[in-house]
């Protein structure tokens, strides 16, 4: 596809000046709607994970009205829920040289230099005050012993300054931004819709103002009517059938607006976790995660020698067997600065290297160590020497070295040794990477509007922050610096010109449209009295895009993928079958519209993966890379976001470009050697 | 392995449900009891029929979707384990399993072993938070220091992922593990005390709308808990009560 080399068409409104003054200038400057007004603008938020229900609730609380949706049957299971490990802050209370600059800088870097630098730096600059919102919300962190936050670190940074509660940081924050929600539900403030789906966008004159939906137990199709719709649906790495997404994570409010003229931007960028809980079987219907924060004490490793590797397939040997020298700590061997604790995609990519090579140690030789026997000494040893017990005796050492590893990661061990019936604490946990999060999304101006005025997307769901990798602990920090800290002022820009145009009137032809096109979709999509499930075509979906679209990619099958996507989905809507009715509880359905945009979706993403003639963050094409194996940026020629535009079914769409200006950042090779 | 499945089904709220029989085959160890579920569903798809309806979402254990109730026991037989983390090698070829709904009348039956849980979002809507602003103006987070006691047990309260498991276990029915994790979560925390008065009574006085019963100390709640709450936060609760009673 030859790229367009036309003007980007609409202004990102990045505002002028030093990098540590724009958001201040920004909120100083922008339109404000005033309170006697907000009482009479309605808001949609669609979603309720912590970008979402953070906005729901702070929207709320400056006097909109919301109105907040999910398919779950409650808010407080969205997806952020399963996050593990922690919240990145720029607190600096280790004392380590930590800062807003520091932390703007590794997520520049740690996204290979593909994220927009102001909307990073803003992120940054609000992580502080996210912890303190978060402890005032009566969120249990962890502490030490003198009652203070501790942190911990993560990948592709050299400061602690992570913030977590156990492995279930996220279910803590999901709770809480789900309490300052119920508060404002409380208050009448925010109308709750769940188990609905989002099915479409109603755009009037140029603006969105409403959406229709399904309610999944009775099937009611309904009209929702809005001065400004926000998006906060999380990503789409369901659309490779196995990841580490919930089982109903789906595109579908992204993949509407889209349709509707929003951007989608690098669909491609997806990040593939390397830390994951090996696949078992065909049956397999999600995969595990692995927090990161088990990088902070687990040593990755593979045997040396294939002979080993041969014998551990065959379970005649086992890998506490394999001595010292024997092994291969090809991450600490590969970069000793950053060793086991890289970003993901080059530990992702390290893990595919030796298992490509014969060295994975289960029978698909998918799986490579991640042992904690090191950290159980050295944290034993501590113990027994702050304790005043006996140093020299081994037994106790390791007795007291896994009581520190059961306090800091004790629910995922358990979680893994339920998953896989082997012990972690006595050897070694088996991992392969997964598909876990998605940088790209919908592309949104600093303000986080989309291409469509009225139509905001934050959290996952939309591109801005994370560029091409995103860091550990950073979509946390990034959903909840969306919904608290960004969106509620920067609305008010937007909706200061809508004070005057009175409740959105839902009997309209606009509405109708929507409405009739949704209905049009659910009664095509019953019509089959037999064929395949939706499972059926999920699962092929998935399979091609992890062969030809997953850690590595090259002409050839990104090209292949595209044709078979498009065939699928010709078969999928020929003959798929959904059994039941419309009218009632019906999960199938449901999955139906899912699967078709992702089917659409798939597509976009492997057209998006060809075109990016690079290899950056988790976007590798084999075509472009370093004699050592690293990835290949082309700054010269890709230093921009990928902005597709939809131009119709079955058309190609349209590229647009917007530059990446780097004022504050030198742009260098990624580098954690 | 194979077995043989007695599953409730029933089409919606109102009509009259039952057990039906399935049999099914070569299931795999390492399957989860979902994914057991699953490869049913598709074998009935496959044959045109209906699939059974249950909640499911995360399938790791921690958004507290899941329910069932297996073999008489909320969640399964595995102690502190969600039915998603229940996997098919605790059972063997040959057994008969029974796989019902949580049951309360405060959980209507929404579709087969899909209930409606929504009394817990309103109980925790009548009072469960801190009535702080989200405008991130609040007193820098280590101004207060929490001793790490306070701060653990806080934590071990806020594990509840409200699956409701507590009430389908209880003969009466009652949501106070439930109730009783939320207020004894901010109980324990300084940010949590200023309306811990308030707190408790709404949040009670919801549940009891709600028309979950009484606790009369079975320790039912407790020990099918998949998160392992304890029934401490009841004692901590009836404690909370009280005191707003006679302050």
């Amino acid at each position: 596809m030859k790229p367009n080399d036309k003007k980007f068409p609409i202004p990102s409104k990045v505002p002028d000046g030093d990098i540590q003054n724009k958001w201040k200038k920004h909120k100083g400057t922008i339109k404000l709607v005033s309170p006697a007004n907000k009482r009479n603008i309605d808001i949609i938020v669609v979603g309720t994970g912590l970008a979402g229900a953070s906005a729901s609730a702070t929207l709320a609380e400056l006097g909109y009205n919301v109105k907040a949706f999910c398919f779950q049957d409650s808010p407080r299971r969205a997806h952020s829920i399963a996050a593990q490990g922690g919240i990145n802050a720029a607190k600096n209370y280790q004392g380590d040289g930590d800062s807003n600059y520091r932390l703007f800088y590794d997520t520049i870097k740690g996204g290979d230099y593909r994220s927009r630098e102001a909307n990073v730096y803003r992120l940054a600059e609000v992580s502080a005050n996210i912890i303190d919102q978060c402890v005032a919300q009566g969120v249990p962190f962890a502490r030490d012993y003198g009652g203070l936050l501790d942190n911990r670190s993560f990948g592709g940074v050299l400061v602690s300054r992570t913030f977590y509660a156990k492995g279930q940081t996220g279910q803590q924050l999901l709770l809480g931004a789900y309490s300052a929600l119920n508060r404002q539900i409380n208050r009448g403030k925010v109308k709750m819709y769940s188990r609905h789906e989002m099915m479409e966008l109603v755009v009037v004159e140029n603006k969105a103002r409403g959406i229709i939906t399904r309610n999944l137990v009775n099937g009611e199709i309904e009209r929702h009517g809005a001065h400004a719709v926000v998006i906060a649906s999380g990503g789409y790495g369901n659309v490779f059938y196995l990841s580490t997404n919930a089982m109903g994570s789906n595109v579908t409010a992204n993949w509407k607006i889209y349709k509707k003229g929003a951007f989608f931007a690098n669909p491609c960028f997806t990040q593939i976790h390397p830390t994951c809980i090996p696949v078992s079987g065909e049956h397999q219907s999600k995969l595990t995660l692995m927090s990161e924060s088990l990088r902070n004490d687990g040593r990755i490793w593979v045997p040396k020698h294939k002979k080993d590797v041969e014998k551990i397939r065959k379970k005649e040997l086992k890998p506490t067997e394999i001595a010292e020298q024997d092994r291969d700590y090809y991450l600490e061997r590969r970069y000793p600065a950053f060793g086991n604790l890289v970003p993901r995609d080059v530990a992702s990519r390290a893990a595919k290297e030796r298992c490509d090579a014969g060295y994975g140690v289960n029978q698909t030789g998918q799986a490579v160590y991640l042992d904690f026997t090191s950290a159980i000494y050295r944290y034993g040893k501590e113990k027994a020497i702050s304790t005043g017990q006996d140093t020299k005796n081994n037994e106790l050492i390791k007795k007291l070295g896994k009581e520190v590893i059961r306090a800091k990661y004790g629910n995922l061990f358990q979680m893994y040794e339920k998953i896989v019936d082997e012990n972690p604490y006595e050897t070694p946990m088996q991992i392969f990477p997964a598909v876990h999060y998605t940088m790209g999304g919908v592309w949104v101006d600093y303000n986080l509007m989309t291409a469509i005025p009225g139509c905001f997307a934050v959290g996952e769901a939309n591109f801005s922050d994370h560029g091409a990798n995103r860091l550990g602990a950073s979509a946390l920090m990034q959903g909840l610096a969306d919904g608290y800290f960004v969106l509620p002022y920067t609305i008010g820009d937007y909706l200061a010109d809508d004070i005057k145009t009175g409740q959105i009137d839902t009997n309209t032809k606009d509405f109708e449209e929507a409405e009739n096109k949704v209905r049009e979709f659910i009664s095509n999509i019953l019509s089959n009295d037999s064929g395949n499930s939706v499972d059926y075509y999920h699962k092929k979906l998935g399979k091609i895009m992890w062969n030809k679209c997953g850690m590595s990619r090259n002409e050839k099958d990104l090209k292949r993928a595209i044709e078979e996507i498009k065939n699928l989905r010709k078969d999928f809507y020929k003959n798929v079958f959904v059994p039941g009715k419309p009218n009632n509880y019906n999960e199938e359905l449901a999955k139906a519209g899912r699967v078709a945009d992702f089917l659409e979706l798939g597509e976009l993403f492997a057209i998006d993966a060809l075109e990016r003639q690079e290899s950056c963050g988790g976007h590798f094409r084999e075509e472009h890379q370093t004699p050592e194996g690293e990835a290949l940026r082309n700054d010269n020629e890709y230093t921009f976001v990928s902005c597709w535009e939809f131009q119709g079914k079955d058309k190609k769409p349209l590229l647009h470009k917007e530059e990446l200006i780097f004022d504050s950042i030198e742009l260098k090779s990624r580098s954690y050697k | 392995m194979d077995l043989l499945l007695k599953i409730w089904r029933q089409k919606n709220k109102t009509e009259k449900g039952g057990v039906q029989n399935y049999r099914i085959k070569n299931i795999e160890p390492d399957m989860s009891f979902l994914e057991m579920l699953d490869v049913l569903n598709q074998q009935l798809i496959n044959e045109g029929d209906d699939p059974i309806a249950f909640d499911h979402d995360c399938r790791e254990g921690i958004c507290g979707s899941c329910s069932l109730v297996i073999n008489g026991a909320p969640h399964g037989p595995d102690k502190g384990t969600t039915t998603c983390q229940l996997h098919m090698r605790k059972f063997k070829s040959g057994d008969t399993i029974y796989i019902e709904p949580f049951r309360s009348s405060s959980f209507p039956v929404i579709k087969d072993l899909v209930v409606d849980r929504s009394a817990f979002d309103r109980i925790q809507q009548a009072g469960g938070y801190v009535s702080i602003n989200t405008s991130g103006n609040t007193v820098d987070a280590n101004a207060t220091p929490i001793p790490k006691p306070d701060a653990d047990e806080a934590f071990k309260s806020a594990a509840c992922i409200g699956c409701g498991a507590c009430v389908a276990a209880c003969k009466n029915s009652s949501a106070m593990l439930f109730v009783g994790a939320k207020v004894s979560q901010y109980a324990h925390l300084p940010q949590g005390k200023v309306e811990r008065n308030e707190r408790v009574i709404n949040m009670v006085d919801q549940m009891d709308k709600e028309g979950f019963g009484s606790c009369t100390n079975t320790g039912a709640c407790e020990a099918h808990c998949p998160k392992d709450i304890s029934l401490d936060n009841i004692v901590r609760l009836n404690q909370e009560y009280l005191k707003s009673k006679i302050l």
